[in-house]
């Protein structure tokens, strides 16, 4: 599914180097629940926007179900993350302007979808997040767990082969902040790949798998 | 027509800001339209009164007659012939000294005969033009203007009196309006002017004979200056033996080719005007849609973390523009329609009439379509060149 084999990635801040990924190692099996979790500055980050190819390495390799994702221009790129990811973010990240129903679809539509089975499928993946009877909504007119879940049910709608979660519960309080992780086990379940980024543990030991990650080095914890 | 539906709604969602943006291309839009449509509406207007000033006359002069030299009787016999030919006068001219009591002054007298008066369109005033029997009987008649009238004999009321070209003499018979603007009267200015029998003008000058040189043609009624023109070529090169360089026919529509290059000119100025200030108006489109890329760096990013390509995002802003410009010109182009039925009412009664002219209105949607792309094309290109995880870190 996921297999970063020795992928480095540097920033260069100023004059100084800064090695974000060194050297990593990292497979990820299709339909496992794995998180990682490390403080800021840790690398997460960029971890996570390699695995979500919105970055490519510096050095080492990168494959998505077997492809190389170096190979990708920028357009393939948008592409392989349009088809086989699905993000959510920490803060939400809709597109103010636009309903709810319209977020979920604006995927598909990328895709290229028909007009029917987008309509047919952006109702079912709210559904699946309970949120059919806020379709119409903006998102200013919902609170932080409902944007989640419209985003949620935004990564959903393409039924991609890989979740992608960056501190989804980070803007949230601990009740919804639970309701949302029980959302992701319930994907889980389903069959979902889920690789989740957080900092804060106890969201981290709800996945089946937990990776450490530190000045851009992973480490294994075994629960 | 997705991206069509999403460019007006973020359109929408800033109002004020797109209607101020919009206002470079409405009012450059307007320049151009109601200018181009009042220059062109008033040079018909003239044209129209110009051409029913008998300007549509022909202008003969043959060259080399072949042996078989015009006279009088050939013309006569041309114009009952030719449908498309309602009048032929021969004319030509002499200068002459002209007295009358102790005045004197230089004359250009013309010899032509009574069809002249309606071919050049000119206007009597008291008695009366050459007549048929002053030709044939080579009557001693002339027939002077107004100016000349006063100049020469003191006042304008003078039919009777005799004035001497020459040393001949000859009796005042008409005094008709002077032609203000005539090119003549602009290369001749200051001599007089007095129309004679041509029959007369043989006998008055040495250079003119039976042989007519020179003649105008005027057309009839319910045919175009093209009709006549064609019939009397054909019938020109029969007479001279199919040969074009024995004769030439032009047509004398000097006023009417000075308006209408006076009018191309106006219009290309003014068009050249207000296209600058649609212009500035796309300047104005390009700086606002380089202000909202900015503003929705964020969106771009999701766009993009999402699955849009370069592409999309560039045809999204690309089609904001574009959609900023037409409707701009839209607008530019109904207030424009409003002004021109507020001048056409307001002039209601004369014979002026504004009307939208098709040509510019097409021509502004052309300009303001290549506008939107032209300047919508680097702020568009500035979005879809975005990478997507510093267009998501954005602000946030």
């Amino acid at each position: 599914m996921i297999e970063l084999r020795d992928v480095s990635k540097i920033y260069q801040i100023g004059d100084e180097r800064v090695r974000a990924l060194d050297h990593v190692n990292l497979h990820v099996h299709p339909h496992e629940f794995v998180s990682v979790i490390g403080p800021s500055g840790s690398g997460k980050s960029t971890l996570m926007n390699i695995i979500g190819c919105l970055d490519v390495a510096d050095a080492g390799q990168y494959l998505l179900d077997g492809m190389p994702i170096e190979a990708y221009s920028e357009n393939d790129l948008a592409q392989v993350r349009n088809k086989k990811i699905g993000f959510v973010f920490q803060s939400f990240n809709l597109i103010p302007k636009l309903s709810a129903e319209e977020n979920v679809e604006l995927p598909l539509i990328y895709q290229g979808v028909k007009r029917g089975e987008r309509q047919a499928r952006v109702k079912e993946a709210l559904e699946r997040v309970g949120l059919e009877n806020r379709a119409k909504h903006l998102p200013t007119e919902l609170s932080g767990g409902q944007q989640q879940r419209v985003a949620i049910a935004r990564a959903l709608v393409t039924r991609p082969s890989l979740i992608l979660a960056d501190e989804p519960t980070g803007n949230l309080d601990s009740h919804t902040s639970q309701e949302i992780m029980d959302m992701f086990k319930e994907m889980h379940e389903q069959g979902n790949t889920i690789v989740l980024i957080t900092h804060d543990n106890d969201i981290a030991k709800q996945a089946r798998r937990v990776i450490h990650i530190l000045d851009g080095r992973l480490t294994e914890v075994n629960l | 027509m997705l991206s069509l539906k999403m460019a007006l709604r973020s359109i929408g969602a800033n109002k004020m800001r797109a209607v101020l943006t919009m206002l470079g291309i409405i009012i450059g839009v307007m320049a151009l339209v109601v200018l181009v449509s009042l220059v062109t509406s008033a040079t018909s207007t003239v044209t129209d009164k110009v051409s029913s000033l008998g300007s549509s006359l022909l202008t003969v002069t043959v060259s080399d007659d072949k042996g078989k030299p015009v006279k009088l009787e050939d013309l006569r016999r041309w114009v009952d012939k030719e449908d498309s030919v309602a009048a032929i006068a021969p004319y030509a001219t002499a200068s002459v000294t002209g007295k009358y009591a102790l005045n004197n002054g230089s004359f250009t007298v013309y010899g032509t005969t009574p069809d002249y008066y309606q071919i050049n369109g000119l206007q009597l005033l008291m008695g009366r033009f050459l007549k048929n029997t002053d030709i044939d009987n080579s009557s001693r008649v002339c027939v002077i203007d107004e100016q000349t009238a006063e100049d020469l004999i003191g006042y304008a009321d003078c039919v009777g009196e005799v004035i001497s070209l020459d040393g001949q003499k000859y009796t005042v018979v008409g005094v008709i309006e002077t032609e203000e603007m005539s090119i003549t009267s602009l290369f001749l200015g200051g001599t007089m002017t007095a129309y004679i029998p041509y029959t007369s003008l043989i006998r008055l000058s040495d250079d003119t004979g039976t042989t007519i040189g020179s003649f105008y043609i005027g057309a009839a009624d319910g045919y175009v200056v093209a009709d006549a023109e064609r019939d009397m070529k054909q019938l020109l090169l029969e007479r001279f033996d199919e040969d074009e360089d024995a004769f030439s026919i032009s047509s004398v529509n000097l006023i009417e080719e000075a308006m209408s290059s006076i009018s191309n000119v106006l219009s290309i100025l003014l068009g050249g005007i207000a296209a600058i200030s649609l212009i500035v108006g796309g300047i104005g489109i390009m700086n606002i849609m380089l202000v909202t890329v900015t503003e929705r760096t964020r969106e771009i990013g999701i766009r993009k973390a999402i699955g849009a390509s370069r592409h999309t995002i560039l045809r999204q802003f690309l089609i904001e523009a574009v959609v900023l410009c037409m409707l701009g010109c839209a607008l530019g182009i109904f207030i424009s329609w409003g002004i021109l039925q507020i001048g056409s009412a307001i002039v209601a009664g004369t014979a002026m009439t504004f009307r939208l002219q098709g040509t510019v209105v097409i021509l502004s949607v052309l300009f303001c379509f290549i506008i939107g792309v032209v300047f919508g094309l680097y702020p568009a290109n500035k979005a879809a060149k975005m990478k997507p995880i510093d267009a998501l870190h954005y602000g946030g």
